[in-house]
């Protein structure tokens, strides 16, 4: 069998032998229908739609991918395992891919857990169900690109604490690089191509864009360079570390 | 064979590795000592490949652990120090991942842990999380993970620390039941475990080898090496009997376990004489002790005074 597959085997089962895989499921599917429905008004609106859902679901990944990152290798660092891994005849980058690899099976299970709210909108009304497909495409994308992010941070630390707030706040910024208001405030004091390079950054336009029910190749490109440049990171502050 | 030549390793400012070449052959056991903090574990997992050397080269089975890497892992065993685990997998899901990553046949694999399982006495908790398990048990895990694939070369962090008696005892067995072709280094710190299982110790103090021979002749090191040990009643007088011996040197009373020794003096042999001496006086001896050498005491006096071998 092949190393990647093996190590992704074991970190998926071993994120379902705990209870937080539970909770954490749980809190993610309270929070997604709770801001669907209350914040975003998902009824009131009276479109058959899933878009006040997918608005949140930035949001929503800022908080719960970074606390699934966190313990990526900080755990790892932490109890002593990493020498055991990593004297195993894998290489480097396939425990850095089987690991990262786990965690977004992870949260993709979370995510397809969501499809009640799905079936429900097919029931109320008739939605673009192609617009559904792609939104539910760029949100796992979205997502990977925050576990990619958290995966680099937590390979920095021992502390899954430390991991999570650094995660979140970086994740935070490049959140925020999208939105109308900083874009705003950047006009005044940038010229307009580094306005648009910020904003090229964000993982809101380019969400945004994807779930509109076009994947646009320049939307895959940005998530994939976003994903296979922290996963490269996390491999070089994983050398960089190992010694302490 | 295993060939290290000038391994270096810094932290920062500390040299924790300093130079360090040697190699190890097929068929034998290199017993790894030194004091807390000489670079024991830096060493090894510069060996296993974990850590990498600052300068310097290592080659394990003929591949070099650098350049080649999984080749050099495929053929190590490595137990870290430690014995570090996935703690929420049992010993039978975690075997079992060691063994799929190591890549041992699906047809093979669980005869392949039963085997190890047995050896290692790990029946009674083979289904409980790792992270439940004592100290002992979580040892042994580490241990059945290093030879799960019968590797070549066994690179063995402590491997009897925090074990009980029987299993300490085990462990050696098992070390000295290894087949003759392969290459096995431990450390420890246990003196009587270099002499029941290495053919070869290495001392290293601060970085950097200051013995390198057999247990036999590290003993043979030993002010007591060759020394007679007599327990009585009478000490004093035992001590003023024995100092008139020819070829004894000095005589040191050890008033805590109540035993007199008498020192040879450089290259002479007294046994013989003291035991004559026992007879012809009619000593009131309760044991008569002829030692072999201490390797604590050569231990303390090598790492102390850093004098290189
Ligand atoms: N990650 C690290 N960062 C900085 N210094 C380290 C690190 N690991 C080890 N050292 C230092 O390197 C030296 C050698 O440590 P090492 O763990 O190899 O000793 P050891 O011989 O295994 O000791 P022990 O018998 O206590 O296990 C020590 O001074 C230690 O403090
Ligand atoms: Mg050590």
């Amino acid at each position: 069998m092949n190393p990647v597959s093996v190590i992704f085997k074991r970190e998926l089962a071993s994120y379902f032998s705990t209870p937080v895989a539970y909770v954490f499921i749980v809190i993610f599917l309270v929070l997604a229908n709770a801001f669907a429905f209350q914040l975003g008004g998902l009824f009131e609106r009276g479109q058959a739609d899933l878009r006040p859902f997918f608005d949140f679901h930035p949001w929503l990944y800022l908080f719960l991918v970074p606390a699934v990152a966190m313990r990526l290798w900080a755990e790892e660092r932490n109890t002593g395992s990493i020498e055991l891994l990593l004297t195993l005849p894998v290489t480097q980058t396939q425990a850095v891919v089987g690991k990262f690899l786990a965690a977004w099976a992870f949260v993709g299970i979370a995510l397809a857990l969501t499809f009640p709210i799905w079936i429900t909108v097919n029931y109320l009304g008739d939605p673009d169900n192609g617009v559904i497909v792609t939104s539910y495409i760029g949100s796992l994308l979205m997502a990977g690109g925050f576990l990619a992010i958290g995966s680099a941070v937590s390979a920095a630390t021992r502390s899954q604490v430390i991991a999570f707030i650094i995660t979140v706040v970086i994740c935070f910024g490049l959140l925020l690089a999208g939105h109308p208001l900083v874009l705003g405030f950047a006009k005044m004091a940038l010229p307009q191509w580094l306005v648009d390079g910020v904003a090229a950054l964000s993982f809101i336009t380019h969400f945004t864009s994807i779930s509109k029910g076009v994947i646009d190749l320049r939307d895959l490109i940005f998530f994939g360079l976003l994903i296979g440049f922290f996963l490269y990171a996390t491999s070089v502050v994983i050398d960089l570390k190992k010694a302490d | 064979m295993i060939e290290i030549k000038n391994l270096t390793k810094r932290y920062g400012d500390l040299l924790a590795v300093d130079s360090v070449s040697f190699t190890v052959g097929a068929g034998e056991v290199l017993g790894f000592l030194g004091p807390n903090g000489a670079g024991k574990s830096t060493t090894m997992k510069m060996i296993a490949g974990f850590l990498t050397p600052s300068n310097g080269s290592i080659s394990v089975c003929g591949f070099d652990v650098e350049a080649q890497s999984l080749e050099a892992k495929r053929c190590i065993g490595y137990l870290p120090e430690g014995a570090p685990a996935y703690g929420e997998m049992t010993p039978a899901g975690f075997l079992r991942f060691i063994a799929d990553i190591r890549g041992i046949a699906p047809g093979a694999r669980e005869q392949r842990i039963r085997d190890v399982v047995m050896r290692l006495g790990l029946e009674r908790v083979f289904e409980q999380p790792i992270e439940t398990l004592s100290k002992g048990f979580k040892r042994r895990v580490g241990l059945a993970q290093a030879i799960l694939h019968d590797p070549k070369v066994l690179v063995l962090d402590e491997p009897t620390d925090g074990l009980d008696p029987n299993q300490k005892h085990e462990v050696r067995t098992l070390i000295q039941g290894l087949a003759k072709d392969k290459i096995v280094i431990v450390s420890t710190h246990i003196l009587e475990e270099v002499h029941a299982v290495c053919t070869r110790a290495i001392i290293i103090a601060n970085g950097r080898i200051v013995a390198d021979a057999t247990p036999d002749e590290l003993e043979a090191r030993s002010r007591y090496h060759h020394a007679v040990t007599l327990r009585g009643d009478d000490l004093e007088g035992l001590k003023l009997a024995l100092a008139g011996v020819a070829g004894v040197g000095e005589v040191a009373i050890d008033s805590e376990d109540k035993v007199v020794t008498a020192f040879p003096r450089k290259g002479q042999s007294i046994f013989a004489a003291v035991t004559r001496l026992i007879q012809d006086r009619k000593l009131a001896v309760s044991e008569v002790l002829l030692e072999r050498g201490r390797l604590d005491e050569v231990f303390r006096t090598i790492t102390q005074t850093g004098a290189r071998s």
